[in-house]
C-alpha cells in the first residue's frame, strides 16, 4: 500500500509536468492548427540555457526567467518566420516544417551538451518531503505546485481575459473570428510564445531530482507529451491535463511495478504513455476529450 | 482590414504522370543504365554509398506513397523498416551462440527468407491498422510514434531474435546457388574484366529491387487504387461518397507502405553485414520523412532522390571532412560528419517548404514545363 501510495504521489507529480507540456501543445494546435513536432526542442532549448545560466553562477530565479524567455522567444521567431508563411498549405507540410526546426535545434543542442550531463543546477537539489508514509523529492513537490499554479493562471486567463476569448473564438471558427476584427496571426504568435514559455517551465522539473540532469536523451522523455495530449484530445485544453496525469501515473505505476510486469520486459515503463494512448486511441479515435468530426451531408 | 486569413485545404502538388510521361521515362532509363555501369569505373566506398541508398530508396517510396498518395503521415517508417531486417536475419540465419548470448533463427533458404520478412512486415502493417485506417493524418502521426518506441523496445528484449545491443550478422543472400557475397575462398567472379565481391553483387541486386518498386509504385499510383488514394487524401468524405471504401483503402496504404519498408529493411540489413537494434529509432523514420518530403511528395522518382541525399550526405561529409572547412575528425575539434548532415538536411528541409513545398520533384517540373515553353 504504502508503495502504490508512493508511485501514485510520484505518478502525479510527473504527470503534472507532462499536463504542462501537453497544454502548450494543445494551445498551438488550437489557435494556429499547427501539430508542434518542435515541441521537444522548445523545452531542450529553456532548460539547456538554464542550465548553462545556472553553470556561470546565475541566481536559479534569474536562469529560469532566462530559459523561459528564450524557449518563448524561439516559440515566436519559430511561427512567425517559418510558419507562418506557409500556414495555408496542408496541416501535414506545416507539421513536417516543425519536425525539420526540431531536427536543427536537437542537433545543436546535443552537439553542445555532447556526452554530459548537465544539472539545473535548482534549489531542490536531491532532498525529499515526507508526506505520511510517503517519500516525495522536494524537486517534484515543487514540479507540482507550479505546475498547478501555471495550469490555473492560464485557465483563469483563457476563460477570462480579452486575449483568451480571442484565442477560443479563433480556436472554435477562424474564418468568423478573423470577420469579427481578431487578429489570428497575432493569437497564433501568442500561442507559441506561451507554449515555448510553458514547455521551458517544465524542462526545469523533467530535469530535476529524480532525474540525473539534462541530456541528449531528455528530448525523448518529452516526447511523451505528444501521447499526453492524444490521449487527453488534440483540441481540448481539459483534456491535455488529464493526459499529462494519465501518462505520469502510467509510467510511474509501470516503472515501480516492474517486477511484476516483467512478462513484457525490462524497461516496458518508457512505452507505456504509447501503449496507453494506443489503447485510447482503439476506442476513441479523437481521444477521450476531442472534438470528434461530425460529417454533415 | 486586412485579408482574412481562411484556411484553405490546398494538399500536395497534384500529380500528373501522363503531362510528364514524354520526359520521365527517357530519363529513368538513362539513370538505370548510368546505374548499371557505376561497379565498373567506382570503387567500393562508392558502391557503398549507393547499398545504403538502394536501401532507404525503397523504404522512401513506401512512406511516400503513404504521405503522397493517401495523405497519412508515419513517424513509425522505422518499425516496419525493422521488421523487414530483423525478420530476414533471424529466418535465413541460423542458431547459433556466440560467447554468452544464444541467437536463434530458421535456416530457411535466403530467397525465402526475403519474401516472408517483406510479407511479415506488411503483416506488422495489418495490426496495426485498426489504429491507422481509422485516424487523420496527423493523429496517425502521433499514434505511429508508438511504433518505434515499441519497436526498439521489443528489439532490446529479444536478444534471440536480435542479438541484443551487440547487434548479430546478417546471412548473405543466395538466388539459384549465386551468393551476394564474397564468393568461396580462392574463386573470384570476373565480369568484364572486373572483380566482382559483395559490393558489386549487391549493387545490383539494389538497383534491380529499386527499379521494380519504383515500377510497382507507378502501376499503383496510375491504376484504380491510386486514384482512390489520391481521393481519400483530398477529401475522406466525397471520396466516401463517391464510393471509395475509405477505411479500407487507408489500411490498404498502410500496409503497402510497410511491406515498402520491409523490403528496404532487408536490403538494409544486408548493406550492412551486421545490424544493432539503435539503428532503427526515432532518429531513422525522421530521416525517411526528410527523404520523401525533399523528394517531393507523392512522386516516388522524387523520393528515390531524397534517399540517395538524406543516405549519402553523411559519408560524404565523412570522406571529404579534411578537404571541406570546418569539419573534424571523429573525436577531434569542430562539427562532426554526422552531425553537419543532419544540418544539412534540416536546412534544406526547412528552405525547400519555404521556397518549393513539391520539393525536388516540383523543381524538376518546373525546369521541364519552362523547357517545354521554350520550345
Amino acid at each position: 500500500m504504502t508503495q502504490f501510495l508512493q508511485l501514485l504521489a510520484g505518478g502525479v507529480s510527473l504527470g503534472a509536468v507532462y499536463a504542462l507540456l501537453a497544454l502548450g501543445f494543445v494551445v498551438v494546435f488550437k489557435a494556429s492548427d499547427v501539430v508542434n513536432f518542435g515541441h521537444p526542442a522548445l523545452l531542450m532549448i529553456g532548460a539547456y540555457t538554464i542550465a548553462r545560466l545556472g553553470l556561470s553562477q546565475v541566481a536559479f530565479p534569474l536562469a529560469v526567467l532566462g530559459g523561459v524567455l528564450l524557449a518563448a522567444l524561439t516559440g515566436l521567431v519559430v511561427q512567425r518566420f517559418l510558419v507562418a508563411p506557409i500556414a495555408s498549405t496542408s496541416v501535414v507540410t506545416v507539421s513536417i516544417m516543425t519536425i525539420g526546426v526540431d531536427i536543427l535545434a536537437q542537433t545543436e543542442i546535443t552537439r553542445r551538451i555532447g556526452v554530459d550531463i548537465l544539472s539545473i543546477a535548482d534549489p531542490w537539489g536531491d532532498r525529499v518531503v515526507r508526506l505520511g508514509a510517503v517519500d516525495v523529492p522536494q524537486a517534484r513537490v515543487a514540479g507540482l505546485v507550479s505546475s498547478v499554479v501555471l495550469i490555473g493562471l492560464f485557465l483563469a486567463w483563457f476563460k477570462l481575459s480579452r486575449w483568451g476569448i480571442a484565442m477560443r473564438a479563433v480556436a472554435d471558427d477562424a474564418p468568423t473570428a478573423a470577420l469579427m476584427g481578431v487578429p489570428r496571426k497575432v493569437i497564433s504568435a501568442l500561442a507559441w510564445t506561451l507554449a515555448g514559455g510553458l514547455a521551458a517551465v517544465a524542462g526545469v522539473f523533467i530535469t530535476a531530482f529524480p532525474t540525473p540532469g539534462l541530456q541528449p536523451a531528455t528530448a525523448s522523455v518529452a516526447l511523451a507529451a505528444f501521447p499526453a495530449a492524444i490521449i487527453g484530445g488534440l483540441d481540448s485544453i481539459g483534456g491535455a491535463i488529464v493526459g499529462g496525469l494519465v501518462v505520469g501515473l502510467a509510467e510511474s505505476l509501470a516503472e515501480g511495478y516492474e517486477e511484476r510486469l516483467s512478462f513484457l520486459g525490462q524497461g516496458f515503463h518508457s512505452v507505456m504513455p504509447y501503449a496507453v494512448m494506443v489503447l485510447v486511441l482503439l476506442v476513441r479515435p479523437t481521444g477521450l476529450f476531442g472534438t470528434r468530426e461530425l460529417h454533415r451531408v | 482590414m486586412s485579408k482574412v486569413d481562411v484556411a484553405v485545404p490546398v494538399t500536395t502538388v497534384p500529380v500528373s504522370p501522363r503531362r510528364t510521361r514524354s520526359l520521365a521515362l527517357p530519363a529513368v532509363a538513362t539513370a538505370v543504365v548510368v546505374l548499371a555501369a557505376v561497379p565498373f569505373y567506382l570503387d567500393r566506398f562508392w558502391l557503398t554509398l549507393g547499398l545504403f541508398a538502394f536501401a532507404a530508396a525503397v523504404a522512401a517510396i513506401g512512406l511516400g506513397l503513404l504521405l503522397g498518395q493517401a495523405g497519412q503521415l508515419s513517424l513509425g517508417h522505422a518499425f516496419f523498416v525493422a521488421v523487414g531486417a530483423y525478420g530476414y536475419t533471424y529466418l535465413a540465419g541460423t542458431s547459433r551462440t556466440v560467447g554468452v548470448s544464444h541467437q536463434g533463427g530458421l535456416g530457411l533458404p535466403p530467397l525465402i527468407a526475403l519474401v516472408l520478412a517483406v510479407l511479415l512486415a506488411g503483416l506488422a502493417g495489418l495490426l496495426f491498422s485498426p489504429v491507422a485506417a481509422r485516424l487523420r493524418g496527423i493523429y496517425l502521426g502521433i499514434a505511429s510514434l508508438a511504433l518505434v518506441f515499441a519497436g526498439q523496445h521489443i528489439l532490446a528484449n529479444a536478444p534471440l531474435v536480435t542479438g541484443g545491443y551487440n547487434g548479430r550478422t546478417v546471412p548473405p543472400l543466395t538466388i539459384g546457388g549465386f551468393g551476394f557475397d564474397d564468393g568461396a575462398p580462392g574463386t573470384q567472379l570476373l565480369v568484364l574484366g572486373v572483380p566482382f565481391h559483395r559490393e558489386e553483387r549487391l549493387w545490383y541486386l539494389g538497383l534491380a529491387v529499386t527499379a521494380l518498386a519504383y515500377l510497382y509504385h507507378r502501376n499503383l499510383v496510375r491504376g484504380r487504387p491510386g486514384i482512390a488514394l489520391r481521393a481519400v487524401r483530398d477529401s475522406e468524405l466525397m471520396a466516401g461518397m463517391m464510393g471509395v471504401p475509405v477505411t479500407r483503402y487507408k489500411g490498404y496504404a498502410f500496409l503497402v507502405s510497410s511491406m515498402y519498408a520491409g523490403l528496404g529493411g532487408v536490403l538494409l540489413a544486408l548493406a550492412f553485414g551486421r545490424i544493432v537494434p539503435v539503428t532503427f529509432d526515432y532518429a531513422m523514420s525522421i530521416e525517411f520523412l526528410v527523404m520523401v518530403v525533399l523528394g517531393g511528395l507523392g512522386s516516388a522518382a522524387g523520393a528515390i532522390v531524397g534517399a540517395f541525399f538524406v543516405a549519402s550526405l553523411p559519408r560524404l561529409l565523412d570522406r571529404y571532412a579534411d578537404v571541406l572547412p570546418g569539419l573534424a575528425e571523429p573525436g577531434g575539434d569542430g562539427v562532426s560528419p554526422a552531425v553537419a548532415a543532419r544540418f544539412g538536411y534540416a536546412i534544406a528541409l526547412i528552405l525547400l517548404l519555404l521556397i518549393e513545398p513539391g520539393g525536388a520533384a516540383g523543381l524538376g517540373r518546373r525546369v521541364a514545363n519552362r523547357f517545354r515553353r521554350n520550345r
